[in-house]
């Protein structure tokens, strides 16, 4: 799960993180009033949106009266951003940050990931501030400061040091990035983040060091326990197609085929998606019905694939330990009655008989296949027409 | 032989009397599997499925010298039924689990280390279908008929592709010695090089199919182990050649974050290692068929 900017400074800042004063709005009138409430001469009007590289696509504007604050604000809400991570669709912006705009001397980089390779938290430090991570491990790999966090223990303020004395600070500014360091573990931790990222950390020239920009992704297996991090989910933000498959404890994915999948185990949903292409198909979406889909689930999973209007047939395939062949056969035949485009279905495991027989015996023109292949091979024609039910 | 478990192999349940964990140990059991009793909080002293609850893992093992565990336990205590497994000195846990939080795998991990290598617990999974021995054991969610005995490794992270992979196998009279289920989360009990190396020592197994996906750098890195110190045939798959850049797909650890990620490079770099590689999920069998001709099986 995601969140915006000004989110994860209210949460760091909770940790104990520097971060400018700021608010939000939704509209050029609250944008305004949180700058007089602000004070000050200079602001930052930052459109709020699940991306990066805002700035470098116009969501970041520096206004020094109200007015400017005002036209910023009505300039970026309800106008899509593209940014060089949104895709060229880009992404509407439905609330901006007003924040005091902040003069600094630096910009570093710091970043904290779980490393899936050492199992551990890994935190990343650099003073090519202002560029994308990618960019400098490429560009200046030299630069990258990285420490490892023991889980038994925690990260120990000299880990917090050496990254700190490493970026060249003065010993008023490494204290201050020692808090700051150590609040973002803390907040990595407790909050079950997958990814907190401060680019860039900005040095002043009064030895003040601030998170000018916070990003944090988290994992989506720890929400149950983090329910301050559950109630700053932004619908907005996500696709609805997902979200409601999520409600059916459904996995979907949207690609931009035309044949539909339902498949379950999220490997055997991949690899039949790419089988489809083997056999120069495109499917539509990747659609995991997870273990132990009921009648009510498998309807569901139906009507989301085909709420993308792009589907020309669909393929089910479902190999059964948890599930049960006849189980979901049920729901398919109940499914498919009046469905608008073809199907084919592929059923193996676990009361696999009774299952076929289900699907034989009731009546409605459903294609069926033994192999993997040949319910693939049989999706691409009927996609392409080259086959009638 | 097989790798892991067979049928002596003596199992307990943890979450026994779970709906869930109910169905499956009963079919654990008619499969030929030794359970010989479980554990869930508080319901110690019962009889379920003709066999003892416990309190505590440690009780269950003492009662019953179990030696391996299924671990049906929701999220949020998943994490501490493992480590309970680890202290209760249990040899082996499959933990069928989907839904853990990553950092709790990374410190369960971390808790093994209280212990020597030579006692510390094997865990398989998270988010796994289990363990299975054919015609042996099972330790697991599958359905065990669609494996034949045989002398054919299996280690997968996919569940479902890795019956897929069994079924193709059966269907051209290739049988498994065990599969082993990984689980598809980014941070997991045990990789692909450390069932490999099993299957390496188990003088049953002649081949190995190995099932990966997008996410992680378990598939290069048990590559590596291949080409340094197998001598046996390894075929090799990876799922996602279709799936878009920086999203989850399914599983946890199913999402291409960064370099050496995605399904192609993972191809080539298994080539490169000498594993043979199965150009489509559909021809995973007669690659297999493929590998045991060329040792003249």
């Amino acid at each position: 799960m995601d969140i915006h900017e000004y989110q994860a400074k209210s949460l760091l800042s909770g940790f104990g993180v520097s971060v400018p004063p700021g608010g939000v709005a939704y509209s050029p009138d609250q944008a305004v009033f949180v700058a007089t409430e602000l004070g000050g001469a200079h602001w930052a009007v930052k459109a709020q949106i699940h991306s990066g590289g805002r700035g470098k696509a116009g969501g970041v504007k520096l206004c020094r009266t109200y007015h400017d604050v005002a036209a910023a604000a009505k300039s970026m809400l309800g106008a899509t951003l593209v940014t060089n991570q949104t895709g060229p669709e880009g992404k509407v912006v439905h609330r901006i940050y007003v924040e005091k705009a902040t003069a600094f001397e630096r910009e570093l980089y710091l970043g904290f990931v779980l490393d899936r390779k050492i199992e551990r938290i890994r935190v990343i430090a650099s003073v090519e501030g202002g560029m994308e991570i990618e960019e400098i491990a490429k560009e200046r790999p030299e630069s990258i400061l990285q420490v490892e966090v023991e889980p038994a223990v925690g990260m120990q303020p000299f880990q917090a040091r050496q990254l700190a004395f490493g970026l060249g600070l003065n010993m008023k500014q490494v204290s201050q990035a020692v808090t700051i360091i150590l609040g973002c573990y803390r907040a990595f931790r407790d909050l079950d983040a997958t990814m907190v990222e401060i680019n860039p950390l900005v040095v002043t020239k009064d030895d003040q060091v601030i998170a000018l920009d916070a990003k944090m992704s988290f994992d989506d297996n720890a929400l149950f326990r983090r329910p301050q991090v559950t109630e700053m989910r932004d619908p907005a933000e996500e696709d609805p197609r997902e979200a409601r498959a999520a409600e059916f404890g459904l996995n979907y994915v949207g690609l931009a085929g035309d044949i539909g999948c339902i498949i379950n185990g999220a490997g055997l949903a991949m690899a039949t998606m790419d089988n489809i292409k083997y056999c120069g198909g495109d499917p539509a979406n990747f659609l995991d019905v997870g273990g132990g889909a009921s009648p009510e689930r498998v309807a569901a999973a139906f009507n989301l694939v085909l709420t993308d209007q792009n589907v020309k047939c669909i393929l089910v395939n479902i190999f059964a330990g948890i599930n049960r062949c006849d189980w979901v056969a049920q729901g398919v035949v109940q499914a498919a009655k009046g469905l608008r485009v073809p199907l084919v279905v592929r059923l193996a495991g676990t009361n696999v008989e009774e299952g076929q027989k289900i699907i034989r015996e009731c009546g409605l023109p459903i294609m069926t296949a033994d192999s993997l292949m040949e319910a693939c091979e049989k999706s691409v024609k009927l996609a392409r027409g080259e086959l009638v039910n | 032989m097989s790798i892991l478990i067979d049928e002596k192999t003596r199992v307990i349940v943890q979450g026994f009397t779970g709906d869930k964990a109910t169905f499956h140990a009963n079919e654990m059991i008619h499969y030929g599997t030794n359970v010989v009793g479980g554990v869930t909080p508080g319901k110690g002293g019962k009889i379920h499925l003709e066999r003892p609850v416990f309190n505590t893992v440690e009780e269950a093992v003492r009662a019953t010298g179990a030696q391996a565990s299924l671990a049906f336990v929701p999220p949020p205590y998943a994490a501490d039924a493992l480590m309970e497994a680890a202290d209760a000195g249990l040899e082996l846990v499959c933990i069928i689990t989907d839904g853990m939080p990553a950092q709790d795998m990374m410190r369960v991990k971390r808790y093994l280390r209280r212990y020597q290598k030579e006692h510390r617990t094997t865990i398989v999974g998270p988010n796994c279908a289990g363990i299975i021995s054919a015609g042996k054991a099972m330790l697991g969610i599958m359905p065990g008929h669609i494996y034949i005995r045989g002398n054919v490794g299996i280690v997968s992270r996919s569940g479902t592709l890795g019956y897929e992979a069994a079924a193709q196998m059966k269907a051209l009279g290739i049988g498994v010695t065990t599969s082993v289920g990984i689980g598809g989360d980014p941070i997991n009990g045990s990789s692909f090089l450390d069932h490999m190396a099993r299957f390496q020592a188990d003088p049953e197994t002649e081949a190995v199919v190995m099932i990966g996906e997008i996410g992680g750098p378990q598939e290069a890195e048990a590559s590596k182990w291949i080409k340094e110190n197998m001598t046996k045939p390894v075929v090799g798959y990876v799922a996602g050649l279709t799936a878009p850049k920086g999203r989850r797909m399914g599983h946890a650890g199913a999402i291409i974050s960064g370099e050496g990620d995605s399904a192609f490079e993972k191809s080539e770099i298994m080539a490169s290692y000498g594993l043979l590689v199965s150009p489509s999920a559909s021809e995973l069998g007669i690659t297999v068929q493929k590998a045991l001709a060329s040792i003249g099986k």
